[in-house]
């Protein structure tokens, strides 16, 4: 344990070493590792804001079938079982004349001559409908088109289907930017790394002839790009963040109604998390790349 | 404890640096290992810490046969070898105190203790008042002091000193030469090339000369 302690002690020291010896060739890593992590940090915001959206307006009666005045009960019911029973559907609700002229009544509540114009019967029951994917929006309404007893259907098809295509455009975009600068931070942190090893040659022929390991020799740098990336990710974080939740109030004005902001802290303090993983996967990978290329 | 048995070496250039030598070093033995510049001394010295692999026979050092001995056991065996290089090899870097921690370092020993273990060492090489200081600000005999405690401070069964001696004035050099006798007094085998033959002549010590890569003396097998 105490040996342990010991070598791992001895690791960090040649690492802190390394990098205050190269101070450049650090800033620069950091600064491709922090550059990565912003775009993560940013395209996580709009990936999962943008999600939540478009789950808020799932969360919503996405249509609604008007029925015609002669529509009988029954068939109304069978139309509804109809509808639960195909599984795409996640609510029902049925609004009677009654139920209609009362949300009619509370809409126009500040016009009385709108209310004295309009009683039950001339206002339609109808059923509000969601689904658990947006796809199956088209076919609920087809289904509720073909019905003798529907009058109209009325979908909200295209905010949902524009969010929809914003949201796919978005991911595919966000996932083509991480890739690019993951590779971008794994070549530049492999470079720096064979450059540093390559400095270092001469050290290294003596210590392997004084009796180090080959572990030895490449856990300090392995341990450098670590450091890279965990540096280069809380930075990224802490910049996305502070932006965040700098435009908090004036994305909650533009975004009225739709409850995404603020920014739960949970899922902040989870994404640094999940972010600081990624980095030491990334810092590792890339350093040990290098010393298998540079050290063999 | 070191067995050379009908080595030769020829390197990938074609160059032969040592022709079928046969010899054995024993345990806390003091041996000079002499002879002009490109006879062979620093290739035994490479073939006995594995650097280098003999082209023809086999070097056991401590029961290992150098030849067979498995990649990941070099290191194990370069740990019970103290090498005081002919350049000395400092890191330059680093300062006394941290060359002299390196093998401890390397062999993973407790940190307190190591630092204890070093600060000894500088203590018996007279350089405690230069433990802070880096090898550029060191004079020649000093560096040789260092190296020497770095070669020490694993207490190795073998220490190797290639020219330990060389560009130190004599009374320097006989100061290392006394060092290294005092290591050997303590049950430590040392084999030291050297050039000096006013030192070998006053060390009366076992000899084996080298020429062109060939064993042309060895003055145990005289007696």
């Amino acid at each position: 344990m105490s040996e342990r302690r010991s070598e791992l002690m001895s690791f960090i020291k040649t690492t802190t070493q390394n990098i205050r010896r190269s101070p450049y060739q650090a800033i620069a890593a950091i600064v491709i590792m922090t550059l990565t992590f912003l775009v993560i940090s940013f395209f996580t915001f709009l990936l999962v804001g943008s999600s939540k959206i478009v789950a808020y307006f799932e969360s919503k009666p996405q249509v609604t079938a008007f029925f015609r005045n002669e529509a009988k009960q029954e068939d109304i019911n069978s139309l509804e079982s109809k509808l639960k029973d195909s599984g795409k559907v996640s609510s029902v609700k049925f609004v009677s004349k009654k139920e209609a002229l009362a949300i009619y009544k509370e809409q126009n509540k500040n016009d009385p001559l709108l209310l004295d114009l309009v009683t039950a019967d001339i206002l339609p029951s109808s059923l509000e409908i969601s689904t658990y994917k947006i796809g199956d929006l088209s076919q609920v309404s087809d289904t509720l088109k073909g019905s003798s007893i529907i009058s109209e259907v009325i979908f909200q098809k295209d905010v949902v289907s524009t969010l929809t295509s914003w949201t796919s455009a978005l991911r595919k975009i966000g996932i083509a930017a991480i890739l690019i600068l993951s590779l971008v931070s794994i070549f530049i942190i492999l470079t720096i790394t064979g450059i540093k090893i390559s400095q270092k040659r001469g050290d290294i022929h003596i210590m392997r002839l004084i009796g180090a390991t080959n572990w030895y020799i490449r856990w300090p740098f392995i341990f450098e790009g670590m450091f890279y990336g965990v540096v280069g990710a809380f930075t990224g974080w802490v910049v996305s963040t502070v932006a965040l939740v700098a435009a908090t109030p004036y994305l909650s004005d533009f975004l009225s109604g739709i409850p995404i902001l603020p920014a739960s802290p949970i899922f902040l303090l989870e994404l640094l998390g999940g972010e600081l993983l990624l980095a030491l996967v990334l810092g590792a990978f890339s350093s040990y790349l290098a010393v298998l290329r540079f050290l063999k | 404890m070191i067995k050379f048995q009908k080595v030769s070496k020829k390197f990938g250039t074609g160059s032969a640096a040592l022709f079928d030598i046969t010899l054995q070093i024993d345990k806390n033995e003091f041996v000079f290992l002499v002879g002009p510049t490109g006879s062979g001394k620093t290739t035994i010295f490479r073939l006995i810490t594995r650097e280098i692999l003999p082209t023809e026979g086999d070097v056991i050092v401590s029961d290992w046969s150098v030849k067979k001995l498995p990649q990941i056991k070099i290191p194990a065996l370069r740990k019970k070898i103290g090498v005081v290089f002919q350049d000395l090899k400092l890191l330059n870097d680093r300062t006394v105190f941290e060359n002299v921690l390196l093998p401890l370092e390397i062999d993973n020993k407790d940190l307190l203790v190591a630092r204890k273990k070093v600060d000894e060492v500088l203590g018996q090489v007279g350089l405690s008042s230069h433990r802070d200081k880096f090898p550029v600000q060191l004079s020649g005999g000093e560096l040789q002091r260092v190296a020497i405690a770095r070669a020490l401070v694993l207490s190795p069964e073998i220490i190797l000193a290639d020219e330990p001696t060389g560009n130190l004035d004599p009374a320097t050099a006989f100061e290392i030469v006394n060092k290294l006798l005092e290591i050997n007094k303590k049950g430590t085998t040392v084999i030291m090339a050297t050039h000096n033959f006013d030192i070998v002549k006053n060390v009366q010590k076992r000899v084996i000369a080298l020429d062109k890569g060939q064993l042309v003396r060895d003055e145990r097998k005289k007696k």
